[in-house]
């Protein structure tokens, strides 16, 4: 049944808080544009990063530097360790339920979402996620506000 | 609060229920679009233009909805509504904070300051409204994925110009809510009334340019935290502290402050307070529950204080408990501000004592209040355990479509037949909590980690 009084209700909260994880080796996860997307540190250069990509519905994915190389872990049937890392992560900050709700993936419990995941690959654009994650990055630039900001009151912390 | 002031809130001041019912029927019109509008939702703008018939509103607002009704909506139109709504609930805001003031026997100042609307930012400001024309033509259920990122460009914009941060963060936190529930369409049940409230609010904010504050007065003396309430979106978290402000002239008057950050949604649970770590003498006073001496810091008409760690340094001990038992019935509440209100920022610090918890409710005398415990922040220590083996607990008062509730800042209890107590900001600078220090320790700094792929990829 429709909880009538949530609809009638200012203060509700409609997108769960992420959960707290690790971020040294994912530190961007997304589900937008049709994709759960990220970025993923390259185990062996701290100047380089992987931009990761699985589509929705058909499972397509996609692995490449940031400056478009290819990933040479990816083959065409398999994930790369990269592929692997983002949709662990993504499953700890956004729980298994609402990824593979997004990725149209059928999982059952105790089930690992990346053996779900049987895709081929595919040409994504790795640029545009790239700047997404740098837009990301940009939030910490942004300076602190002190003074009243009213329109905080629509956003109380907590969990639902 | 005793007993009897709870009883005292039962019963909705009059005209609620039905000023509730004409925001209902606008914010339905917008669920569906105001494109394609039957009978049935034409009534009801109408009926939202007649509530406000009498007030100076009245004419610009009958006129919106005839031109909208007829097929016209242009963001004149849709600025005249939206200021129609914001009346109605401006007033239901006061019929409900007037009868928390009776209750509590709250005295509060009278507002008599001006506030100014700047005219600034045009062009960012008009990408703004046209986005929320888009919207409210097209309808919370026509959203898709397209519409929202039609925004993102223009949102990126306004969060990167600081005197438009208030609009930026809300239409960040409207978009982000929009892309989660995309496609909109299928979803079961809609936050009819939070959106029609975020747009609304955003098109307000968006009309003119920044609301520039009323002129602030500058105070001194002896600033006593009562508690901390936090605000948090994914990419924004806001702490608020309601404290008692003794004037070095002998007043004492309840006040706020606050500071927003920025953030990513992967900052979560005490990390947040990394963001506000600009601010130590703030949160040290926090964590360390200590009261504050404040020099020449700006106080706004309507009892903000606009907080500068400069102007402050640590005071002695003040027990939050003991600051609300003896100071809140003295103190002099701030008016609300014309454009602030609304029921949702109706925040009235409260002290309870001596009551049991039973089915997520405080009972005392007889009477009964609910308890927010699912707003308690990862930020801090409260957790819905201790709420329920409380005795004591300094709240907010809040309300939500009409009811009563308690937000809780910080609460005492008897856990393993030890007393306990725990205050929203006892973790501002860094958590206390053996486990959660452990925790945390193991995730890592998530802030560091950031701000380090942000000095290597943003500057390369
Ligand atoms: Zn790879």
């Amino acid at each position: 049944m429709v909880d009538r009084s949530w609809e009638r209700r200012s203060a509700v909260r409609v997108v769960p808080p992420a959960r707290a994880r690790k971020l040294a080796k994912v530190p961007f996860v997304e589900l937008a544009d049709g994709r759960l997307q990220g970025v993923v540190s390259s185990g062996s250069d701290v100047a380089r990063v992987y931009v990761s990509s699985v589509a929705a519905a058909t499972h397509a994915f996609s692995c490449s530097t940031n400056n478009n190389r290819p990933c040479g872990g990816l083959g065409a049937g398999y994930l790369c360790k990269h592929l692997q890392a983002l949709v662990k992560e993504a499953v700890l900050q956004y729980g298994l339920e609402r990824v593979a709700r997004y990725l149209k993936a059928d999982v059952g419990e105790g089930d690992d979402l990346v053996d779900r995941l049987d895709g081929v690959k595919e040409q994504a654009p790795a640029a545009a996620v790239f700047s997404r994650f740098l837009r990301h990055l940009g939030y910490l630039e942004l300076p602190v506000t002190a003074g009243p900001v009213p329109e905080a009151h629509w956003f109380p912390a907590g969990a639902s | 609060m005793r007993g009897a002031q709870i009883a005292a809130l039962a019963d909705a001041p009059d005209g609620v229920a039905e000023a509730l019912a004409a925001v209902d029927g606008f914010d339905d019109a917008l669920v569906h679009g105001l494109a394609r509008l039957d009978e049935e939702r034409e009534a009801a703008l109408a009926a939202l233009a007649g509530a406000v018939g009498a007030t100076p509103l009245g004419g610009a607002a009958a006129d919106a909805a005839a031109k909208v009704t007829a097929g016209s909506v242009a963001e004149d139109a849709l600025a005249a509504l939206a200021g129609g709504r914001a009346a109605v609930l401006g007033a239901v805001h006061d019929a409900l904070l007037a009868s928390a003031d009776e209750a509590l026997g709250r005295e509060r100042a009278a507002w008599d300051a001006d506030a100014a609307t700047g005219d600034a930012h045009a062009n960012l400001l008009g990408g703004c409204r046209a986005w929320l024309t888009e919207l409210a033509v097209t309808g919370w259920r026509g959203v898709d994925h397209d519409l929202v990122s039609g925004a993102d460009r223009t949102v990126e914009a306004v969060l990167a110009e600081p005197a438009l941060r208030r609009l930026g963060v809300l239409l960040d936190g409207l978009a982000g809510e929009l892309r989660a529930s995309c496609p909109v369409g299928t979803l079961e049940r809609l936050p009819v009334r939070r959106w029609a409230d975020l747009w609304t609010r955003a098109v307000l904010l968006a009309a003119r340019g920044p609301w520039s504050a009323a002129a602030a007065r500058a105070v001194s003396g002896r600033l006593l935290p009562l508690g901390v309430d936090v605000h948090e979106h994914p990419t924004a978290v806001g702490v608020e502290v309601h404290a008692i402000l003794e004037e070095s002239g002998g007043s004492s008057r309840l006040v706020r402050t606050s500071l927003l950050a920025p953030k990513t949604d992967t900052i979560v649970g005490p990390a947040v307070w990394r963001l506000l770590a600009g601010f130590p003498v703030l949160l040290g006073a926090l964590a360390e529950r200590r009261g504050l001496v404040v020099t020449d810091l700006p106080l706004t008409p309507g009892g903000d204080l606009i907080w500068d760690d400069e102007r402050a340094a640590a005071g002695d001990p003040a027990d939050p408990f003991v600051t609300a038992r003896v100071g809140l019935a003295a103190a002099l509440a701030p008016p609300v501000p014309p454009l602030d209100r609304h029921p949702v920022r109706i925040s009235e610090p409260v002290l309870l004592e001596g009551y049991r918890v039973k089915d997520g409710r405080f009972e005392l005398d007889g009477q009964s209040l609910a308890v927010e415990t699912d707003r308690l922040p990862a930020a801090g220590p409260l957790t819905e355990a201790l709420v329920k083996a409380s005795s004591v607990c300094i709240g907010l008062l809040r309300s939500d479509a009409g009811g009563w509730s308690v937000r809780p800042l910080a609460v005492r209890a008897t856990v393993r037949k030890a007393p306990v107590e725990a205050h929203n900001g006892d973790w501002a600078l860094g958590p206390t909590d053996p486990k959660v220090q452990k925790a945390e320790a193991k995730a890592g700094d998530s802030v560091a980690v950031l701000r380090e792929r942000a000095g290597r990829l943003l500057r390369a």
